[in-house]
């Protein structure tokens, strides 16, 4: 079995420690939470941080709680509780529809919120949830606190703006009244990265206008993980299957796959626009509560 | 450079002087003998090493032995009590659900965790509880029944106590 | 042994009478006996192996598929305090231990020494105190390469422009290996010739896969200085195979070898070359005075051991306007990698591929394999394929669905309509097979009744209807696929493998209290020997089967015989146990007629004992006769005591299971998704000595077949990467791909096998792929689909849909 390279181990007993340690160690440290992307390419010898600093301890970081006119979620909640949350479920079924499909059920025990959009995979499938709904990261350094939305969240492949002494501590996702979210992934099996993927919400007036709408992304190329020319389509626009056919097709010219075993660039293009119309024709029998 | 770490393994303490970069299946493999946990990828991927953590299944080929340090810790070991087989593991052997056992430590205990939140589990709701770690003997059919086999039999240890 | 003087017993037909233990005294359900160990973790696989100062070796290889090694720098790397050797092709050249022989007569780098010719073949062999300091020491070896340009389509390996990859052999000037041919080219010629037939032409590649068993590949060497014996612990499904190869390679004595083949965490083909790592574990132990561990990671064993397939098939079939299938005929392009590593038959360079004439009557047939070097991992025969009639049975069962297609026929109909019928066996084809018994029409009906095929087929109707109403949803598929097998390798004077006949010994011991030990030269790896052949010793000697204990693995412990793999060990073996079996049964006889004074000739076995014609209260039990046989009673002249035997088994023909398979898939047009509904499997495999485990067996199969059609491949780019070289680019299925299997049976035994039996070990592997892939296909066929190769990943099937589908041994582009 390929093996880890030599590292220092420290384990952070509550986030100012953490950050204290970050500081301490410098940019050769990294923060490990549930390791499931972290580890395997320390093993494959892709990653070779000096430190690691365990934060599983900070079970404070692990929530998903109503907070305002937000649902704010721990950066240390694993895959598998934002799979079961009731609270999740009745705002934003989006997450259950994602979490199904990801990686699967022993990883997801394991895997984190914050771990999966920090190692800010192009394939990840969180970073296109947070997309679509416009979520705020919240992010800790000794300075104080920041947020960054979560469209600027990531800078690149394997890049976020979270700096070497930072650490994402909460997703914000604002509640909507009147939403439908749904996700739609192809996978070659279940519990491989997406060949594509997207998700969005909407919601809609009484009279059936798109009153707010997000699309998001993954595995495409798309910039952020958004489809913004799509959702100006709609959005303000009376809903119908023509505007969401016309929408999907927006989302996927604006995409730019790479060619790779997972598919050709023009099949995942295909994909983003197919499935850019079957997430928003789930979402709104959603928002319009005819359906689970 | 090492570490002391203390776990709980199969309910008892143990104590090691170790590597930071020791993985958790080799602490278990090599440094306490427990050599029921296997390995089988270097990606997380095939999950023939599936331990409980806490009681929740894990990959130990992807946690640091570091990480499990102060948590506890089931292999496939600790399954039996005494002399008598946990359901489980009396299903698998009922039922067929191994061939070369190479994957079946991991199995079980997938499927022991199941059972203890889910103590009547569909087959289906079984089929998406086990697809983290891949077989290539059964075809998976006689785990689903041995699984099932286990759910209905589950006073089996008071029974045979 | 022949088959002339085993007297035949036919399978009772009466109830199997149950031991004490509850458990069958011959054929019938019984619980593994090997499960216990593993359901409580204590199975003793070849990493559990830890020997008193073992030590643990990694190997360095090539990150490229094709470069000059200019130079090889270990200083850094013997500089690392835990490090005990660094072995290097140079230094192994000097043992001449640098190459070796292959299965197939050709030779293989131990170490690279010239150049390497594939990515991630062997460079440097380093050993550590540890695994983990191993590792970290294979970072510190400096190597310089002249990178060269690689071979990596093996349509384009025999073009005058083309690298050449065999330089090492002398005068070699391209990458040609073999022509080989089979059947008769001019018959096929006539009647393809004919005015009025139907030709139906395809291109059908059968791409490069992996067994990849759970367990990779390895070894414990361990060199005793004093005594100069050698105990490798390998992950061998041909235990004695490899001890013989390895005092050939390394020119130690054999009878100071001991090979032990402990658990092994699947086989499935991939466990029976003998591979670089085993013999640098071996010059390890030399080299350090201690024993020496290696074992693979998965990249490794995907990218570099015993890969399968990678046929490039084309064919033609030829029938008359109505159906009547006359002539087949392929010409065949194999690629073989960098070195001709196959594991087959001597005389058998392509396998037996030439039963690609399948289940069908045919006045003719012609095949024709061209075989090339490529710059990728050698291999070839190595994953559950009947020495390749997992290509040859795909091949028939896509040609004749082609067929159908070009016909607009029932693929059902087409294949009740060309099937060999009951009354033509034992059959000869047209490729020189004689097929022992069958009774097809029937196992083809009990599929299509079990499946519900004519409503299957009215839904259908219904399916396309609506999809071309409404251009949404899915498409239902249903495939189907007969395949005809030969399993059970030899008889040896056909087949050999490195001149090593294919015939398996076995010793069956008595003790005096009637308990009984087998040795078996056959090896399991999870197909439940333990358990089956002590249920042929209780069905041949009415012992219960927990008096049974089956010795296997140990080349010290059992007699000589060539292993597990190509679905032999009942086949062969079976047939051993059960002709030592009966040489211990006839010895009992003389036994209990001296005891019970009258002539052997008087007397009649009745299931675990000898009884007196007409007079069945005078018995021996066969446990009285064991005592017997080592006790004082007096014996007729001549007659030794005891009760024990051995018996070599040289089969007098393969065994040819069968099986009628049907599969049912929902496609995703949108998407290209597949989702494989059901699958309904009829296997004949003749008597089935222990249904369970026959069960098991085809259900494993089945998944890999799923596994095949739908998500493996080991795909390479341009410069020859390996795309395929981790559990997240070379896909296993899940219990989410695999629906839950629907099995029936018929039983058609095989007349010169002593019980019946037939091998089945990867019936349903060999016979699963084409269902899959005929389904998806069927649901296609409304949108203009005839072909599409495999493996039918979404991508694929959507390509396939734009009427441009990829060649999937290469990257997508």
């Amino acid at each position: 079995m390929q093996t880890p390279a030599p590292f220092e181990y420290e384990r952070a007993t509550s986030v100012d420690n953490a950050l204290a340690l970050l500081e301490r160690h410098g940019p050769e440290a990294r923060v490990v939470a549930g390791g499931h992307s972290l580890l395997p390419m320390m093993k494959l010898r892709l990653a070779g941080p000096e430190v690691l600093i365990d934060i599983n301890d900070l079970a404070d970081l692990d929530y998903i709680r109503v907070d305002g006119d937000d649902i704010a979620i721990g950066a240390m909640t694993r895959h598998a509780a934002l799979l079961s949350s009731p609270v999740l479920a009745e705002h934003y079924p989006i997450f259950r529809d994602a979490e199904r499909v990801i990686a699967d059920p022993v990883v997801r025990n394991r895997g984190t919120f914050g771990g999966s959009v920090c190692q800010a995979d192009p394939s990840e499938d969180l970073s296109a949830v947070t997309s679509a709904l416009g979520a705020t990261m919240v992010i800790r350094s000794t300075e104080g606190v920041r947020t960054v939305s979560a469209r600027e969240f990531h800078t690149g492949p394997y890049e976020t703006v979270v700096g070497p002494a930072e650490i994402l501590v909460e997703i914000r996702v604002p509640i909507r009244p009147a939403c439908g979210s749904a996700y739609e992934k192809v996978d070659r099996r279940a519990g491989d990265w997406a060949v594509a993927a997207g998700g969005c919400f909407l919601t809609l007036d009484t009279g059936g206008t798109v009153t707010d709408v997000g699309i998001g992304l993954t595995a495409v190329g798309a910039p952020h993980f958004c489809a913004p020319e799509a959702e100006a389509a709609l959005r303000g626009h009376p809903i119908s299957d023509e505007a969401i056919v016309a929408a999907a097709a927006k989302a996927a010219a604006a995409t730019n796959p790479a060619t790779d075993q997972r598919g050709p660039a023009d099949y995942k293009r295909h994909l983003a626009g197919e499935l850019t119309k079957r997430a928003l024709r789930r979402a709104l029998v959603r928002a319009r509560g005819e359906g689970a | 450079m090492t570490m002391q770490v203390t776990m709980t393994v199969n309910g008892e303490e143990v104590s090691r002087e170790i590597e930071p970069r020791l993985l958790l299946v080799h602490f278990l493999r090599d440094e306490i003998g427990l050599t029921g946990t296997h390995w089988g990828c270097d990606t997380s991927n095939c999950g023939v090493c599936v331990v409980l953590l806490d009681g929740v299944p894990a990959k130990s080929c992807t946690v640091l032995a570091a990480m499990a340090g102060g948590h506890e810790i089931q292999t496939v070991e600790g399954m039996a009590q005494g002399g008598t087989l946990h359901p489980v593991q009396e299903g698998f052997f009922q039922e067929h659900g191994l061939q070369c056992g190479f994957c079946t430590p991991a199995m079980m205990l997938t499927a022991q965790a199941l059972l203890e939140v889910n103590p009547d589990p569909s087959t289906t709701e079984i089929r998406e509880a086990i697809y983290g770690t891949a077989c290539r003997c059964t075809g998976y059919e006689n785990i689903v029944r041995a699984i099932r086999w286990a759910a209905e039999h589950p006073a089996l240890e008071e029974v045979t106590a | 042994m022949t088959a002339t003087d085993v007297p035949t017993s036919p399978v009772p037909t009466s109830p199997v009478p149950m031991s004490a233990a509850g458990n069958p005294i011959g054929f019938g359900r019984m619980l593994r006996k090997e499960d216990a160990r593993f359901l409580r973790g204590k199975g003793n696989y070849l990493d559990d192996v830890n020997l008193p100062g073992m030590l643990h070796g990694a190997i360095l290889r090539s990150p490229y598929a094709h470069a000059r090694i200019n130079s090889i720098d270990i200083s850094a790397a013997q500089a690392h305090p835990k490090v005990r050797a660094v072995i290097t092709g140079e230094v192994l050249a000097t043992l001449n231990l640098a190459w070796m022989p292959t299965m197939s007569y050709d030779t293989q780098a131990v170490l690279a020494t010239d150049k390497v010719r594939f990515q991630g073949q062997e460079v440097a062999f380093v050993v550590a105190e540890d695994r983990y300091s191993a590792r970290d020491a294979l970072e510190l070896v400096e190597v310089d390469y002249e990178v060269l340009p690689a071979v990596v389509d093996a349509t384009k390996a025999l073009d005058a422009d083309a690298p050449v990859i065999r330089t090492d052999k002398e005068g070699k000037t391209d990458n040609h290996i073999y022509d080989w041919e089979t059947g008769d080219s001019a018959a096929c010629d006539e009647v393809f010739n004919r005015p009025d037939v139907v030709v139906s032409k395809a291109d059908i590649l059968y791409p490069r896969s992996h067994p990849s068993p759970m367990e990779t590949c390895g070894s414990v060497a361990s060199m005793d200085p004093v005594t100069g014996k050698l105990t490798c612990w390998i992950t061998s499904q041909a235990p004695h195979a490899h001890r013989t190869v390895y005092a050939l390679v390394a020119g130690l004595p054999e009878h100071k070898i001991q090979v032990i083949s402990p658990d092994i965490g699947g086989g499935f083909g991939n466990k029976v070359p003998v591979y670089p790592g085993y013999v640098c574990a071996v010059v390890g132990t030399i080299v350090t005075g201690k024993p020496v561990k290696w074992m693979e990671d998965r990249f490794e064993n995907l990218a570099t051991t015993g890969f399968a397939r990678d046929y490039h098939m084309q064919g033609e079939i030829a029938a008359t306007r109505d159906g009547k299938i006359l002539a087949l005929r392929t010409h065949t392009l194999a690629d073989h990698g960098a070195f001709n590593a196959t594991a087959q038959p001597t005389k058998f360079p392509a396998g037996f591929f030439s039963i690609f004439t399948g289940s069908y009557d045919l006045e003719a047939a012609y095949g024709k394999v061209t075989a090339v070097y490529t710059n990728k991992a050698p291999g070839g025969v190595a994953y559950a394929c009947s020495f390749r009639i997992t290509e040859a049975a795909y091949f028939v069962e896509r040609m004749v669905d082609i067929l159908a297609h070009d016909l607009q026929m029932d693929p059902a109909e087409l294949r009740m309509k060309n099937l060999i019928r009951p009354e033509q066996f034992p059959y000869q084809t047209k490729t020189g097979w004689e097929y022992d018994s069958g009774d097809y029409l029937v196992t083809l009906q009990a599929t299509l009744d079990a499946a519900g095929y004519k409503e299957l087929r009215a839904e259908q109707v219904e399916n396309r209807a609506r999809y071309e109403q409404t251009g949404e949803g899915t498409l239902l598929g249903i495939g189907l696929s007969f395949f005809t097998e030969g399993v059970g390798a030899g008889p040896r004077k056909h087949m050999d493998i490195l001149g090593l006949g294919m015939a398996d010994g076995c010793e069956l011991r008595i003790h005096p209290t009637g308990k009984a030990v087998i040795r078996l030269s056959v090896q399991t790896q999870g197909q439940g020997h333990e358990t089956t052949f002590a249920q042929i010793v209780a069905h041949e000697l009415g012992l219960p089967p927990e008096d049974v204990e089956v010795v296997h693995g140990d080349t010290d412990q059992t007699p000589f015989g060539l292993g597990t793999y190509g679905s032999r060990s009942t086949p062969v073996s079976g047939a051993a146990a059960a002709v030592v079996s009966r040489r211990v049964k006839e010895k009992a006889r003389i036994v209990a007629a001296a005891a019970l004074e009258c002539s052997p000739s008087d007397l009649e076995w009745e299931l675990g004992r000898w009884q007196v014609k007409g007079d069945p209260e005078k018995a021996k039990t066969i446990q009285e006769i064991a005592l017997l046989a080592h006790s004082s009673l007096e014996l007729p002249e001549g007659v030794e005591g005891h009760l024990d035997a051995s018996a070599v088994y040289n089969p007098p023909n393969l065994t040819y299971p069968y099986g009628a398979y049907l599969c049912v898939v929902d496609v995703d047009p949108g998407t290209g998704a597949v989702k494989v509904r059901r699958f309904i499997a009829t296997d004949d495999c003749g008597p089935r000595i222990n249904p369970m485990i026959v069960e098991g067996q085809i259900h494993g199969g089945l998944a890999e077949g799923i596994g095949m059609a739908l998500m493996q491949v080991i795909a390479f780019d341009e410069n020859g990467n390996c795309l395929g070289g981790s559990f997240m680019d070379y896909l296993l299925p899940t219990s989410l791909e695999c629906p839950s299997w629907e099995l029936e049976a018929t039983v058609t035994p095989s007349p010169h096998h002593p019980l019946g039996c037939k091998g089945v070990g990867e019936s349903a592997t060999v016979g699963s792929p084409a269902a899959v892939v005929n389904a998806v296909m069927d649901a296609l066929a409304p949108l203009g689909v005839r072909h599409a190769d495999m493996p039918l990943t979404p991508a694929q099937v959507w390509l396939a849909i734009q009427g441009r589908p990829a060649r999937t041994d290469l990257a997508f582009t």
